[in-house]
């Protein structure tokens, strides 16, 4: 197992309102080269739960190991990927790729290979002296990739990292995600607000249920990849899980 | 904006000040613009015995550095530091609202008394003037540092300093510039202030108040004319080098 949550759960002691159970207790285990999606309504907790995986946050209950030891705090084991503004607007594409590695006192040379490998590997070759100003949103997202596997994780943690891109650039990642993902077999964990993007990533979807989020369900998704979204299977497993989260939504 | 809408102003300015002096008719009320204009020609000949105008306005810049560079030296890291901490933010900011609102010619007795006159009480109320502008704005931009950018460096393993120098410093530099470039103004105006006090004998300043006494009207506009042309120069300064370092900031969603 690379990730394992035992029994997690979160409460956000605030000064003004009522202590705040974002998460209730969850277990999953995850395994090495999985992708799993997380879906599940708006603030019930996905986004919580992913930075208590990424150690910058810690659980009220229970403890999540990585490869068997215990996370503490933010740990090379682990890189997570924003929504959006988590480029480093001063430096460029290469610098901010090389940026964790030149945390870690990688030297320059052994940094500009590495670098220049995952540049070319999220198809940016020619926009390694450019700033992320001058990208659109799907580069900039890609230059997030490619930091993040720069630091060779044993997990990567992406936060609705399509979530402001317009649909098509979106189905393009999705399937250039795929790609590196089958190059890389990273462990991933994705939460998504879309059923369709779940559906068409993952090897497993966690829905959660309303805060305080729990474990609602698990779907298997079989079906080998490329997925074909027009393909019965595929429309059936979406309905499926999009009349879950309708019930979970109406029993709220 | 058409350039020639931006020259019309000044050029009318230009015409009433002609007109207004010839009606005057009295140069040491109101010197007419060519008498002021044959000042700033010659910018190097000697006044009335202090100095020519070239000279006076190199030592006041050279005031104005030593004070401003104390005062970036001291404020830059001290607004680092309390940006970042919120105990100590929390435990200076009442002294910092305190002194904030003295103006800092209200610090000239105290200036005198402890350093007498002469180069020390002028660079000490320059200090004391661009002290606070650079001061509160590089709090601000640290306080202000994008949580996602300070969060995505914990995770790729910045810490301690390298956190500082890599990742909060770079993103509240506009903020700090910002702040060098309020505080430069308002250190060249503590200069020219400072420096018509009695008791000083240098410096543009000097030079303006001196040739007030001698009647010399038209030494004193090209002066203050002077005074105003390195004031916008610093600022063109200041505001080209932050287009072209912090060009991210403008473009940056
Ligand atoms: N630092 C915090 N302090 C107090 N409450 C918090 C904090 N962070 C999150 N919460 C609360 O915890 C709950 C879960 O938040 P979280 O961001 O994990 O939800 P989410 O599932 O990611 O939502 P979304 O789909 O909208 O991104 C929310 O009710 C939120 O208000
Ligand atoms: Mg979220």
């Amino acid at each position: 197992m690379t990730v394992v949550i035992q029994d997690v759960g979160k409460i956000f002691e605030t000064r003004t309102r009522e202590p705040v159970t974002a998460l209730g207790g969850i277990t999953l285990e995850i395994q090495k080269g999985e992708f799993v999606a997380i879906l599940g309504p708006s603030g019930c907790g996905k986004t919580t739960l992913l930075r208590m995986i990424a150690g910058l946050d810690t659980p009220t209950t229970g403890s999540i190991l990585v490869e068997g030891k215990p996370v503490t705090g933010p740990d090379p084991r682990l890189a997570m990927i924003f929504q959006e503004y988590s480029l480093y607007p001063w430096r460029t594409v290469r610098a901010n790729v090389a940026f964790s590695l030149q945390m870690r006192g990688v030297a320059k040379e052994e940094r500009d290979t590495i670098t220049d490998r995952f540049i070319r590997l999220v198809g940016l070759d020619g926009f390694a002296d450019s700033y992320p100003y001058e990208l659109s949103g799907g580069m900039r997202q890609r230059v997030a990739v490619a930091r993040a596997l720069a630091t060779d994780p044993a997990v990567l943690l992406m936060d609705e990292p399509f979530g402001a891109l317009d649909a098509q650039t979106r189905n393009r990642m999705q399937k250039e995600l795929l790609e590196i993902w089958e190059n890389t077999r990273k462990t991933v964990v994705f939460v998504t607000h879309s059923v369709d993007e779940a559906v068409y990533l993952a090897d497993r979807i966690i829905v959660l249920s309303p805060r305080p989020g729990r474990l609602s369900a698990i779907f298997d998704v079989r079906f080998s990849r490329p997925r074909d979204r027009t393909s019965v299977e595929f429309a059936s497993l979406r309905r499926d899980v999009l009349e879950l989260i309708d019930q979970l939504e109406e029993s709220q | 904006m058409r350039w020639y809408l931006k020259v019309i102003p000044p050029l009318f300015l230009l015409l009433a000040w002609e007109v207004a002096s010839i009606l005057i008719n009295n140069p040491f009320i109101l010197p007419t613009p060519t008498s002021v204009a044959l000042v700033l020609l010659s910018p190097m000949a000697d006044i009335l015995g202090s100095g020519s105008i070239i000279d006076n306005a190199l030592l006041s810049i050279w005031r104005v550095i030593l004070g401003f560079g104390l005062a970036v030296l001291c404020a830059v890291p001290a607004g680092i530091i309390i940006g970042r901490y919120r105990i100590i933010d929390e435990l200076v900011n009442p002294l910092i609202q305190l002194f904030r609102p003295i103006p800092p010619l209200a610090w000239v007795p105290l200036a005198l008394a402890w350093f007498k006159i002469g180069l020390a009480s002028i660079v000490f109320i320059i200090f004391i003037g661009s002290f606070f502008p650079v001061l509160i704005n590089t709090i601000d931009g640290v306080r202000r540092v994008n949580r996602t950018w300070i969060e995505t460096a914990l995770i790729y393993g910045a810490k301690g300093w390298k956190l500082l120098v890599y990742v909060i410093i770079p993103a509240a530099a506009p903020a700090i510039w910002t702040g060098l470039r309020v505080g430069f103004g308002v250190a060249w105006m503590c200069v020219v202030a400072a420096e018509m006090l009695p008791g000083t004998n240098s410096g543009i300043g000097y030079l303006i108040m001196y040739s007030y006494n001698w009647g010399q009207v038209q030494v004193i506009i090209a002066g203050m004319i002077v005074i105003g042309i390195i004031g916008i120069g610093a600022d063109l300064l200041f505001r080209t080098i932050e287009k072209k370092k912090f060009q991210w900031q403008e473009m940056n969603r």
